[in-house]
């Protein structure tokens, strides 16, 4: 579905990724771990084209998208959610959702409020509320139903469990295996193992813009040497 | 004053506010969602009144005629802005935000002379619309029934504009784009797509409202920088890239012109004091009260930061060895130009002109480039430099060596009273206070006949017996602008130009190291406005004439194209960009009857071809060489 061939990229002089190769198959979740700025953002933004990779080649159904402009991959079916949730504050729920509307897709489930609203019960309870005032779990999962609305076959989720109560980390979970079961591919960026350990099948850790580990997520919880060097704070 | 006089006055006020509001709202609506200043916003406002009187006067006789041809001249407009999006701002959206400015300058010269090639100097009244050439009386009063439709008209608008932002996905698209264009763009939208529609919007509604002013306002070539000022001012005072605060800040700034003109003189402590001269400067003073008071206009919010930001300016490097010797080089050239020029007495005259015109330049690019201020309004230093010289002389009969050297004093003292108030804004809020002062001190200057002279000036203004000789006055102009630029890049390269940039780049961790960024920037604000009035002084002993238009907002518009066109980067691009400026302003318009059109597509072609300056983009070339090497 999705995969990095030796991604390199830059913010001006400095190197962020060297040599990143993943592979997200379809109907999978995929769990990117890392520390803080080890390279996990950039790797989700080179891949949506808010970054553009120096080097490397990103395959998406088989079309190349590294070149593509961001509006262009987004309409191909690959869906991003970013990490500072980035959701428009003068805009309604509704509002917020149709900015991420696109047209039905062919084999990917269709969205619409009736079923974001079953997705996030929260969500079905404000349409109206404006995106400033509403709570940090609210806009996390205000931030995702936007990216479904666009219909998407694979979403990218930068840190869903980032700042947000433990509450709503176990609902963003339930969420990420409902997707899962209906088809949706997921790559995901995490700092939290327990958390990616409940959702994800497979796992890759970076560390200073290098992939360090790659193996199913059995693996990596058997490789206590793995999780303590890449991992442990 | 009775009660019907200021209820007509009120009216007047509301006519005026939606004219207002019609010429504003288009650019807040542009800025908000593309961030980009629209200098020749007011150029379209103009092209719509002339395209509306060519149209009435064919097909206006009729009720339908007439309001077909306001709706064709607006859309005809919108069709413009359209081309102009697709063939140039597409392409500079990532440039600095000072080169898309100047790009949109280079448009508003190109506009100008096609007005001025297609309907001639003269000042074009169409004619009044059919079945509202009358007047309704109101409490005894006349007052005319257009106005009373324009009144509807603007809130009309308003509504409308509100509608589609609110009930259209195109609105909605436009709201989320104003906040973050960028996540837009991530869920699927074709910026580029809507970018051309709203430009296309924001042009079109410029040229609705000066198709609805033809009927009061005769179409005239002033028009577009007048826009330009007016709508700046709106748009600032109600928050850049808010509808509703548009229509606020046109209905405040309208009606307090319309109360000033209803109250009329006043009989103050045994003074007369005129409050309708206050008219034409009302504007301003709303807006550098709103701006003291709430920095980013009346219903404005903070804008999210930029995420596309433009690459980190490079450290100011000293000149090297190469640079200095073409220096010494320039310079000796320079000081044999009177020997050599005998024959061509003008090449002296010419290079006053453009030393001058380099003090100006480098004496902006000190705040602008290093200080990180924008200034629009420079011009206001150096009108103080030379109305300080100018009154020291003929006011208090000071000699003139004394008037020259006291003059910029008057700068100084500007600066430090309007410095104080600009650096606590930034951005284009800040730009648009040193705006604001400048027209502050050009009305003074137009207005206060008995001390300035208003518009004639003051004239008489020659140079002491000993520097007649223009030879004599060229070399002191030398001596001087070359001792304030070595000057001005002295300061910047010293501890005091490291905490300016340093305040430029990140105030916040400035702060926090100990450097007072305010103090910097204030003292930094009123070294320019001082280097600057030197070069005022100096011009107005070398014209012997000084009038209002030294500072007028054309001047400033010309300095920052100097700066830029040189490139704010380097320390020579100021001198390089002046130079260059005043010598093919000096050229072309001796040559050419469209001299401002070839201008603009001259600048268009540098901000194409040269993103960096000139000065900048040979320093670029010049180290890839070595790289290479």
């Amino acid at each position: 579905m999705l995969k990095l061939k030796d991604i390199h990229a830059y913010y001006g002089q400095a190197h962020i990724l060297a040599d990143v190769s993943l592979e997200v198959n379809a109907g999978e979740v995929v769990v990117l771990l890392g520390r803080n700025g080890a390279g996990k953002s950039t790797t989700m933004k080179s891949i949506i084209g808010l970054v553009k990779p120096a080097k490397g080649e990103v395959t998406f159904q088989g079309a190349r998208i590294e070149q593509m402009a961001p509006y262009k991959i987004a309409r191909l079916g690959l869906g991003y959610v970013p990490e500072e949730r980035r959701i428009f504050t003068e805009l309604t729920v509704l509002e917020n959702l149709e900015v991420g509307r696109q047209a039905p897709r062919a084999g990917v489930p269709t969205w619409d409020w009736d079923k974001i609203a079953r997705l996030f019960p929260n969500l079905g309870e404000m349409p109206q509320r404006p995106g400033g005032r509403m709570s940090g779990g609210e806009q996390q999962m205000l931030t995702i139903a936007r990216t479904l609305m666009g219909n998407p076959a694979c979403i990218l989720l930068d840190e869903p469990s980032e700042g947000v109560a433990p509450v709503i980390v176990d609902q963003m979970a339930a969420a990420i295996l409902e997707l899962k079961s209906q088809g949706v591919a997921i790559l995901l960026s995490e700092q939290n193992l327990h958390f990616a350990a409940e959702v994800a099948d497979r796992a890759y850790i970076i560390e200073k813009g290098r992939i360090r580990f790659s193996g199913t997520m059995a693996e990596l919880e058997a490789d206590a040497e793995a999780q303590q060097q890449y991992l442990a704070v | 004053m009775s009660v019907d006089a200021l209820l007509v006055q009120f009216l007047n006020g509301l006519a005026g506010a939606s004219t207002l509001f019609l010429l504003a709202v288009g650019l807040s609506l542009i800025f908000g969602v593309t961030r980009i200043v629209n200098f020749a916003h007011g150029s379209f406002y103009m092209l719509g009144i002339y395209i509306a009187y060519s149209l009435t006067a064919r097909i206006g006789g009729s009720v339908l005629g007439f309001w077909g041809s306001v709706v064709l001249a607006a859309l005809a407009v919108g069709l413009l802005g359209v081309i102009v999006e697709c063939l140039l701002l597409r392409r500079i959206y990532r440039a600095p935000e000072l080169f898309q400015l100047l790009a949109t300058f280079a448009l508003v010269l190109i506009a100008r002379d096609a007005a001025l090639a297609i309907w001639g100097p003269e000042d074009l009244l169409g004619p009044r619309a059919p079945g509202l050439k009358g007047a309704v009386e109101i409490l005894g009063r006349q007052f005319p029934q257009y106005d009373l439709a324009l009144i509807f008209i603007g809130p009309a608008v308003l509504g409308a504009l509100w509608w589609m932002l609110t009930r259209t996905r195109f609105g909605v698209l436009i709201r989320a784009a104003t906040e973050d264009r960028e996540m837009v763009g991530a869920l699927g939208v074709n910026q580029a797509w809507l970018f051309t529609a709203v430009f296309g919007l924001g042009t079109l509604l410029a040229g609705l409202g000066g198709a609805l002013q033809g009927p009061r306002e005769p179409a005239n070539l002033g028009l577009d920088l007048m826009g330009i000022g007016d709508a700046f001012v709106v748009v600032v005072v109600g928050g850049m890239g808010s509808i509703p605060g548009a229509f606020l800040a046109a209905l405040i700034i309208a009606e307090i012109k319309a109360l000033c003109i209803a109250i009329g003189t006043v009989h103050v402590f045994g003074f007369d004091f005129s409050f309708s001269k206050l008219t034409l400067v009302v504007e301003f003073l709303v807006m550098a009260v709103v701006l003291i008071w709430k920095p980013l206009g009346l219903l404005g919010k903070p804008s999210a930061a930029s995420r596309n930001s433009s690459a980190v300016e490079a450290p100011l490097a000293p000149p090297d060895k190469a640079a200095k010797i073409f220096g010494y080089a320039v310079l000796v050239l320079l000081l044999l130009l009177p020997v050599v020029g005998q024959m061509f007495p003008y090449a002296v005259v010419l290079m006053i002109d453009i030393l001058v015109a380099v003090l100006f330049a480098a004496s902006l690019h000190f705040i602008m480039g290093p200080g990180g201020m924008h200034s629009f309004g420079h011009a206001a230093y150096f009108g103080l430099g030379a109305y300080g010289a100018g009154l020291l002389m003929k006011q208090f009969s000071m000699p003139m060596e004394a008037a020259l050297g006291l003059g910029p004093l008057l700068a100084a003292a500007g600066a430090l009273l309007f410095g104080w108030f600009c650096v606590r804004l930034s951005g284009v809020y800040l730009a648009m206070l040193t705006l604001a002062f400048a027209q502050i001190v050009w009305s003074i200057a137009f207005q206060w006949d008995e001390v300035t002279g208003g518009s004639n000036g003051i004239i008489g203004l020659w140079p002491a017996e000993w520097l007649n000789q223009k030879a004599a006055y060229y070399y002191l102009t030398l001596a001087l602008t070359v001792g304030g630029v070595l000057f001005l890049w002295r300061v910047l390269l010293a501890p005091f130009g490291y905490a300016l940039r340093a305040g430029r780049d990140s105030p916040l961790r400035a702060d926090a190291i100990g450097i007072n960024v305010f103090n910097y920037q204030w003292m930094a604000f009123v070294l320019a406005g001082t280097v600057c009035g030197v070069a005022g002084s100096l011009f107005a002993f070398s014209k012997g004439t000084i009038a209002p238009d030294v500072i007028h907002v054309g001047r400033s518009i010309d300095g920052l194209v100097m700066v830029l066109l040189g490139g704010v980067q380097t320390l020579a691009g100021p001198v390089v960009g002046a130079a260059l400026f005043t010598w093919l302003q000096d050229a072309v318009a001796r040559e050419f009857q469209y001299w401002r059109a070839a201008l603009g597509v001259a600048i268009l072609l540098l901000v194409m071809v040269f993103p960096l300056g000139v000065a900048g983009s040979v320093k670029r070339l010049l180290r890839r060489r070595e790289v290479a090497a």
